[in-house]
């Protein structure tokens, strides 16, 4: 309607900065093309992205007090096609405001964003054919109606061809375990089924980048398993570019070359995994239980953080191999049980915090 | 054009699945239609007692009800559901629409789509159409024609108000009550010829929010009426020029409802 003219109007007149795939848009294919063409490999594109909120809160009983709260704060990346990056920080970082940016749900405050070329904010329903977004924490499908009837919808909306949407829900069916709940109402589904549901959803108009809030959130172990390995191969076979949020490390571990750290708004960190580790010096933790108690085992290259009972807690560096520190506990020790414990991402960003002083 | 191809399918898919449970769906149907008739019950009862109402006889006051009722009838089947985005922006269920490729207000709109409304329409067809055949009108076909054209732009006016309402819910949450007071209540006063209200009201509802334009203008011209405020005589006609200028503010307010959005936490 009119509003996407005057979007496109909107566009040309304010982007001065010299993209060149912006100058001269007339339609939708002509400004794909030159969009894939234009921007090289760059997908994802920020340069001092801002978002600040007006909280007022009532400090009588008619006066209010109006503050401003910077969730995100000049942050500037981009990301190449086919990358997959985790985008990870405590609570209230600013991830998920950062993720609404770049699908246009919020306007930024300032700065500069583009996603596939196309400023998200000012032509949300064009971009919409281009990214795929799952929420954790929330479902796109209709509640009350069949799987089957939700993605029929998506079809139509999204106008996929035939072929297309045949050969996408083919495969999503396959590889997520599908195909007993195409007849089943959304309600009635567990939320594992659900979450890959609502993956297979984001992913019927070939997106060329997925954005995913804590898809892992709520999952247990063979959920979280199927959601890593789909993932994983969507990108090696499409070359589909992921961003995800987590608080699940292994999530990262298992899925991304590149993570991005954010707190209060601003990026701390922007490199390998690997890298991470040695910035924070991350420890992992082995926790034996004995058969009796015993004192603090005392073993090179380890410290006990914790005694409880016949229970102990061994902490030794992440980047080391649990392997021979067990077989060395079992050696000495009377083992019944153990477990390693992964650092969670809160950990690791705070020994990161620490280390840098 | 997107905007009303998406509000298409989201409609067509509720229908559908309305249409699962038929016998559901008439049963919804004719209650729907008895519970929007009682109140003209009521009208009918109080005019056993009283001969006329305002100066108006029954038949006359029919007209007004039955106008009134299927212009926001038909608003109410096409954009009945946008009173509720005061509980999507609040637990921030409406970011899944703003992802998807249909403007936003058509999902708003077509969401749970429910048929059943029809009910309210047939009954107020009803009533016009006793009405029509009761009153003491010379049908000339301009009259005639005036009928539908103010009931289709009541319908404007009202959806207008909807969707202003709607984005007025952008900035106080939960105020989907005001818009009712508007849509509802306008539509209870709309039933009632304007001389049994304050000047004041009628000034209101005819400058400020031009409900008035809904039947009272039109509708006072066919009844050969004099119109309370002495507008001109072309304003009868008014009704679907109004209803475009008011739909301009209405818009932009939305517009201004969806830049504003600020989403929760996660």
């Amino acid at each position: 309607m009119g509003m996407d003219v005057d979007d496109v109007d909107d566009v040309r007149g304010v982007d001065d900065v010299g993209d060149v795939s912006d100058v001269g848009v007339v339609d939708d294919v002509g400004a794909d093309e030159m969009g894939r063409g234009g921007g090289g490999d760059v997908l994802i594109e920020l340069d001092g992205v801002r978002k600040v909120f007006d909280v007022r809160r009532r400090t009588g009983l008619l006066r209010r007090e109006k503050r401003q709260v910077k969730a995100v704060d000049g942050i500037s990346f981009t990301v190449a096609r086919g990358e997959v990056v985790g985008y990870i920080g405590p609570n209230g970082a600013g991830k998920s405001t950062t993720i609404k940016m770049l699908t246009g749900i919020l306007t930024p405050s300032g700065g500069r964003l583009r996603v596939a070329g196309i400023d998200p904010a000012r032509e949300r329903t064009r971009l919409a054919h281009r990214i795929g977004v799952v929420f954790g924490q929330r479902t796109t499908l209709w509640w009350d109606l069949p799987l089957k009837d939700s993605y029929g919808l998506m079809r139509r909306m999204y106008r996929i061809p035939d072929d297309r949407y045949r050969r996408n829900l083919g495969r999503c069916v396959e590889q997520l375990d599908l195909g007993d709940l195409l007849d089943v109402p959304v309600r009635q589904l567990s939320l594992g089924q659900r979450m890959r549901g609502d993956i297979a959803a984001a992913l019927l108009h070939d997106p060329e980048v997925l954005y995913l809030d804590e898809p892992t959130i709520g999952l247990d172990v063979v959920s979280k398993a199927k959601v890593r390995g789909f993932l994983r191969e969507l990108n090696a076979e499409l070359g589909t570019t992921v961003l995800l949020t987590t608080h699940d490390l292994q999530d990262i571990e298992q899925l991304c070359e590149r993570v991005m750290v954010i707190d209060h708004g601003r990026l701390m960190y922007d490199g390998p995994l690997g890298g991470l580790h040695t910035v924070g010096e991350g420890e992992r933790t082995l926790v034996v239980d004995l058969e009796t108690e015993h004192p603090p085992i005392d073993l090179p290259g380890t410290r006990t953080v914790k005694v409880e009972g016949p229970r102990q807690w061994l902490a030794f560096p992440a980047a080391e191999s649990a392997a021979p520190l067990v077989a060395a506990v079992a050696e000495r020790y009377p083992l019944l049980d153990l477990s390693v414990r992964e650092p969670d991402i809160e950990d690791v960003i705070a020994r990161m915090y620490a280390g840098r002083g | 054009m997107e905007g009303l191809r998406g509000y298409g399918l989201i409609v067509g898919m509720w229908i559908r699945a309305t249409m699962a449970y038929r016998t559901s769906f008439f049963l919804m149907l004719v209650g729907n239609a008895t519970i929007s008739g009682l109140d003209f019950v009521g009208i009918f009862i109080m005019f056993r007692h009283v001969d006329a109402l305002g100066g108006f006889s029954l038949p006359e006051i029919a007209l007004l009800y039955g106008t009134s009722t299927v212009s926001l009838g038909l608003a109410d089947l096409l954009l009945g559901n946008t009173d509720r985005i005061g509980a999507r922006v609040r637990d921030g269920s409406l970011d899944t629409m703003l992802v998807r490729p249909v403007p936003v207000l058509a999902q708003v709109a077509a969401d749970r789509f429910a048929l059943r409304r029809l009910g309210r329409i047939v009954q107020g067809l009803a009533v016009t159409g006793w009405a029509v055949a009761a009153v003491d009108v010379d049908w000339t076909a301009g009259r005639v024609l005036l009928l539908p054209v103010a009931m289709v732009a009541g319908a404007a006016i009202f959806a207008a108000v909807m969707v202003a309402g709607a984005a007025f819910q952008f900035v106080a949450g939960d105020a989907a009550e005001v818009q009712n007071s508007f849509t509802y209540g306008g539509n209870t006063m709309l039933q009632y010829p304007p001389t049994i209200f304050t000047r004041e009201l009628v000034r209101g509802v005819t400058f400020v929010i031009p409900l008035a334009f809904v039947n009272w203008v039109p509708v006072l011209h066919v009844l050969g009426r004099p119109e309370p405020l002495g507008l001109p005589g072309w304003a009868a006609y008014a009704s679907p020029l109004v209803a475009c200028v008011v739909l301009v503010p209405a818009s932009l307010a939305w517009r201004a409802g969806i830049r504003s959005y600020r989403s929760t936490g996660s």
